[in-house]
């Protein structure tokens, strides 16, 4: 298999999760569909590593991709916070109802 | 002992560091940890303490050093301490950024001066702001102004002391705005919040100018640390014929624009007097050590840089600044208001003094300014705090029995602003009318700017001895009219309004404490009082005697030659004054025994005058006014130049603000509404077709136009997730963009 | 159509699909191809169920499967150490920690929204694909034609392990030390800043005593 079967997947992944983002109405569902896109990302660092034009044996798109990883975690962990504190303050998780941002 | 005063890299680095990072790590903690805390203070006073300490131990370094005659410039780059903030070899030429602490005559003063006046603040809020809501986060902002001074003094570039006056302005901001945070305190929550913000545009303004001149000199010399840039600049004046580009004058003018925002220079001076708003020990930290020397030591650093030109415009502003505020301040009523104008006025001193090429006269007055201001606002507070939060000078009287511990430390720091000889301020406001004087005397160079500022200034001189001995017979002598509070109040309401909070909204900083039962002034007991004992630390810098000897030492510390490496030194000798760059010449003796008997006489004049009038003759102020007429109530309504800003500049931003608010709402919004209208209209003939032709295939057909239909509807929700379909939009737009063009 | 026929066709078209992919995946490049059909698979069409599914419950589980999914196209890329921490974080850590949400915020079982659903997916799904067409006709990639760097011990002879050589890379003066450092910060910051929000309000509890609590 090839870079581009890779790069596909990844680019589909994408996709899906900015559908996900887009079109779900519950705060969580942005959160799982940010965690795809993260994780689409991370398919490319690693992909790019293993047959980009590095050495053998090379490791930076990999650091990357735990980088990348630790970032989600800590991403994760405010954004459930703060989707606990919007139902706290809505009494709802629907991104709709929340729009205070627009006053 | 000598040894311990030698220059150290190894240790004075490190301590310096320590003293940038102990603010730094103090806040860190206290925000923290601040209910966690049995007093939210300790830990800061203490670490401010230390600060002091060290600071002051590093200015004697730097006094002993000077006095035997060496150089003293370190630059902490130069033992490998620096950090590296970006950096790019691959450009040319190569882009790096790289901040290091510089350690010379100038900033090691101003670094003594920031601990010790910074440490007084603290200790003093202590006492005075015992009680607030707010406390801990007080001392945790006071703490990180004072980082932010620090780091401004101590960094060797200029992008550096730009990041540092940034978070400088944000703290002002945050410590001016305290009381807003308190709606159960109407008048200060609005006073508070009005004031607070309009520091902080105000300020904005001179901060995009120095934004700009900092670029100008990137964009020329590649360089951004102070001494590279000096060496630059000199060879750039070297390469252009002795003459400076014209482009420098441009880029030196933007830079002064940062001083007139931050050191409230006219016409951008209008945030000072407002910024009395906050807490009275953020008022005595803005005014003496902080924010305001800001600007003044931007041009101590910058001075080399400044074509003549420049200078003009800088000694012209300065000295009709000095003029201007002190006219305001005369006619002041509110105490904080007459020292926030005095020091408006001041400032202007110190600026029109590096205006007039004597940079060191702008430099030393600056030091012994932060003292005596420092002392004069931590005094008003100790008044304010004692008359429980009145703030107009004619509800006071007679307190000088009642608070005899501020009323001496007053009395000594007014003296010594007003110039009286052997107290501080005598020393430094003589250098600069000797600047005056040595200007005059060399008038190729300096034309009528000179001329100018020799008769603004003495006489700013002489109203600000005159306004400041009034401020003093008024609130401490004569008898105490606070018990006429009732009628009297309805009384001024009636004729011009009371200054300052309404004395009868209880201030922000009192919650029942009983001690403050009566109504009487008071004063706490000296030795359990860390109000006064900030107080006296601050006095004693101003006293006769104590002033000489750091006259001396800081004269020998800050002259012309000491405060530039020497080969800069020399080169700048063509825009000092003859008298000042050579104290044994001709000149100089001659325009020192000049600056001598005109600083003596309009110190004892404005003294004088002002005994005259309000402790001889007291019905005499009133007539006098009233006979002023006009001329007086424009002084006391400020020149109206804040009306005039509002006009100018304020009611057009929002009535442009208004006019975009109609486009959006009737054009913007009409055509979201026409969208939704003609795919309503799509709606409505899908349905219709959807009825006609009712089966599988059309089925299909109708759940493709509902799908237009909802992606359509979907530009109209409002809410985050059409953002994000509008960012995810744009993306692929652009995207094919890159990919078509 | 009804619930249930949907249902019913969007889980035969997915496992149809799922068989089409694997058959071509080993048909067209043997047992890896095979390997990273099934991951392919359950990436996407965990996704895709996400997506898909009314119930959050079913949405987060379905996310687990591309988690797992993702690791496995790790492994295939000779990441072994990727492929353990996506398990570890992705699958046990943030998963649980949605279903947390999930579990604490009230069942909220939306109707299905599908044209909005399919409208995100075509225009989606067409720009991306249409994008990832044209940059794949133009672009050129810089590949190296490199096999495997050979069996895990081999790998492990020349290069020392992927886990092994991370570890020293993360801990290295020269490499990435400082941002190592920076993500613990970060993450420990992050930990903080999620307890202080989420925490409920002493307000909220004891109205009278609402005093000096920010």
């Amino acid at each position: 298999m090839g870079l581009g079967a890779y790069v596909a997947v990844s680019a589909a992944l994408f996709g899906l999760g900015i559908v996900t983002i887009i079109s779900r109405r519950n705060i969580i569902y942005i959160l799982m569909g940010i965690e795809m896109i993260l994780n689409a990302a991370n398919i490319n660092f690693v992909a790019f590593n293993r047959f980009g034009l590095t050495e053998a044996g090379s490791l930076e798109g990999k650091m990357f991709a735990v980088f990348t990883i630790i970032l989600a975690a800590a991403e994760a962990a405010v954004a459930l916070a703060i989707v606990l504190n919007v139902f706290h303050l809505f009494d709802s998780i629907k991104p709709s109802e929340a729009d205070l941002l627009r006053e | 002992m000598l040894g311990l005063l030698e220059f150290d890299p190894s240790i004075d680095f490190k301590l310096l560091l320590a003293v940038l990072l102990i603010p730094l790590i103090g806040y860190v903690l206290q925000i923290f940890l601040r209910d966690k805390l049995p007093r939210g203070d300790w830990i800061l006073t203490g670490g401010m303490g230390i600060v002091a300490l060290i600071t002051v131990f590093l200015a004697a370094k730097a006094i002993a050093a000077t006095t035997a005659g060496e150089e003293f410039f370190h630059a902490s780059s130069d033992v490998g301490m620096q950090f590296g903030w970006f950096y790019s070899d691959l450009e040319t030429p190569a882009v790096n950024v790289i901040a290091g602490i510089l350690y010379d005559p100038l900033g090691a003063i101003m670094l003594a001066v920031v601990g010790v006046v910074s440490f007084c603040v603290h200790l003093f809020s202590q006492g005075y702001m015992r009680g607030d809501k707010r406390y801990a986060i007080f001392f945790a902002n006071l703490s990180l102004f004072t980082f932010a001074m620090l780091g401004l003094v101590l960094s060797d570039n200029i992008l550096f002391l730009f990041i540092f006056w940034e978070i400088m302005g944000l703290m002002s901001y945050l410590l001016i705005g305290h009381f807003g945070h308190d709606p159960s305190q109407p008048f200060f929550h609005r006073w508070a919040t009005w004031a607070s913000k309009k520091a902080f545009l105000t300020t904005r303004v001179g901060d995009c100018c120095l934004f700009i001149g900092i670029f100008m000199f990137w964009d020329q010399f590649q360089t951004l640390s102070f001494t590279g840039l000096w060496e630059a600049g000199r060879a750039a004046v070297e390469a252009n014929g002795g003459e400076f580009p014209a482009w420098m004058t441009t880029a030196g003018l933007f830079v002064f624009g940062g001083t007139v925002g931050k050191s409230a220079q006219f016409p951008l001076h209008i945030w000072l007097p407002d910024a009395m708003a906050g807490p009275t020990p953020v008022s005595a930290m803005i005014h003496a050590a902080t924010m305001v020397a800001a600007g003044v030591f931007l041009l101590g650093r910058m001075f080399p840089l400044l074509s003549p030109e420049v200078l003009t415009v800088v000694a012209l502003t300065g000295s009709f600044t000095a003029l201007f505020a002190a006219t305001i301040g005369m006619t002041a009523f509110d105490l904080k208001a007459v020292l926030a104008w005095s020091t408006v006025s001041q400032l202007g001193f110190m600026v029109a003094a590096v205006g007039l090429g004597h940079v060191t006269a702008g430099m030393y007055h600056m030091v012994t300014h932060a003292f005596f201001k420092g002392c004069l606002f931590l005094a008003a507070g100790s008044v304010i705090h004692g008359c429980h939060h009145v703030q107009d000078m004619r509800l006071m009287g007679g307190l000088r029995r009642k608070l005899p511990v501020t009323y001496i430390c007053m009395l000594v720091c007014t003296l010594a602003i007003a110039g009286f000889p052997l107290f501080s301020g005598f020393y430094s406001k003589d250098q600069i009318l000797l600047a005056g004087w040595a200007s005059v005397g060399d008038i190729d160079h300096f034309g009528g700017t000179a001329l100018f500022a020799l008769i603004a200034l003495p006489v700013a001189a002489m109203m600000t001895a005159f306004y400041m001995l009034r401020l003093i017979f008024i609130t401490f002598h004569g008898e105490y009219r606070g018990n006429m509070q009732e009628h009297m109040y309805s009384e001024m309401i009636a004729s011009e309004g009371v200054e300052g909070p309404d004395p009868n909204e209880h201030g922000p900083g009192e919650h029942g404490d009983d001690s403050h039962a009566t109504h009487e002034p008071h004063e706490d007991p000296f030795r359990k009082n860390s109000m006064t004992q900030a107080l006296v630390i601050l006095a004693v810098m101003a006293v006769p005697g104590v002033a000489w000897v750091v006259h001396t030492w800081v004269g020998g510390l800050i002259s012309i030659h000491t405060l530039y490496p020497s080969g800069i030194a020399d080169w700048i000798g063509a825009k000092v004054p003859e008298g000042i760059f050579d104290p044994d010449s001709h000149m100089a003796h001659v325009a020192h025994g000049r600056a001598l008997y005109l600083s003596l006489f309009v110190a004892c004049t404005g003294i004088l005058g002002a005994f005259y009038l309000y402790v001889m003759r007291r019905d005499l102020p009133a007539k006098i006014t009233a006979g002023l007429g006009i001329l007086y109530t424009t002084c006391r309504r400020r020149y109206y130049i804040d009306e005039i800003a509002t006009a100018c500049v304020i009611n057009p931003c929002v009535k442009l603000a208004v006019i975009l608010k109609w486009i959006d709402e009737k054009i913007v919004d009409g055509l979201v509404l026409l969208v939704g209208r003609v795919n309503k209209l799509a709606g409505f003939l899908s349905a219709w077709f959807d009825r006609m032709f009712v089966d599988g295939a059309v089925n299909a057909v109708a759940h493709v136009s509902q799908a237009f239909g909802a992606a359509f509807r979907l530009l109209q929700t409002g809410r985050i997730q059409q953002y994000a379909t509008f960012a995810v939009g744009g993306g692929l737009l652009t995207a094919a963009w890159l990919i078509l063009s | 159509m009804d619930q249930k026929a949907l249902q019913r066709a969007f889980y035969g078209a997915l496992a149809v699909l799922t068989l089409f992919a694997f058959g071509a995946g080993l048909v067209k490049a043997g047992g890896e191809g095979a390997a990273f059909a099934l991951f392919a698979v359950m990436t996407l069409g965990g996704g895709l169920v996400c997506v898909w599914e009314r119930s959050i419950v079913r949405s987060a589980f379905a996310l687990m499967s591309t988690f797992s999914g993702v690791a496995g196209v790790f492994v295939l890329l000779e990441s072994d150490f990727l492929a353990m921490a996506q398990i570890l974080i992705y699958v046990g850590g943030i998963l649980a920690l949605i279903l947390f949400a999930v579990m604490l915020t009230p069942p909220d079982m939306e109707e299905r929204r599908l044209p909005r659903v399919l409208a995100a997916l075509v225009a989606v799904g067409a720009g991306v694909s249409w994008i990832g067409w044209q940059v794949a006709q133009t672009a050129e990639w810089l590949v190296t034609s490199r096999p495997l760097d050979g069996t895990a011990a081999e790998v492990a002879g020349t290069f020392g392990a992927n886990a092994d050589r991370i570890g020293v890379a993360f801990l290295a003066p020269d490499q990435y030390v400082v941002a190592f450092e920076l993500a613990a910060v970060l993450l420990t910051v992050a930990l903080v800043a999620a307890v202080y929000i989420a925490r409920r309000k002493r307000t909220d509890i004891e109205p009278q005593t609402g005093e000096g609590v920010s």
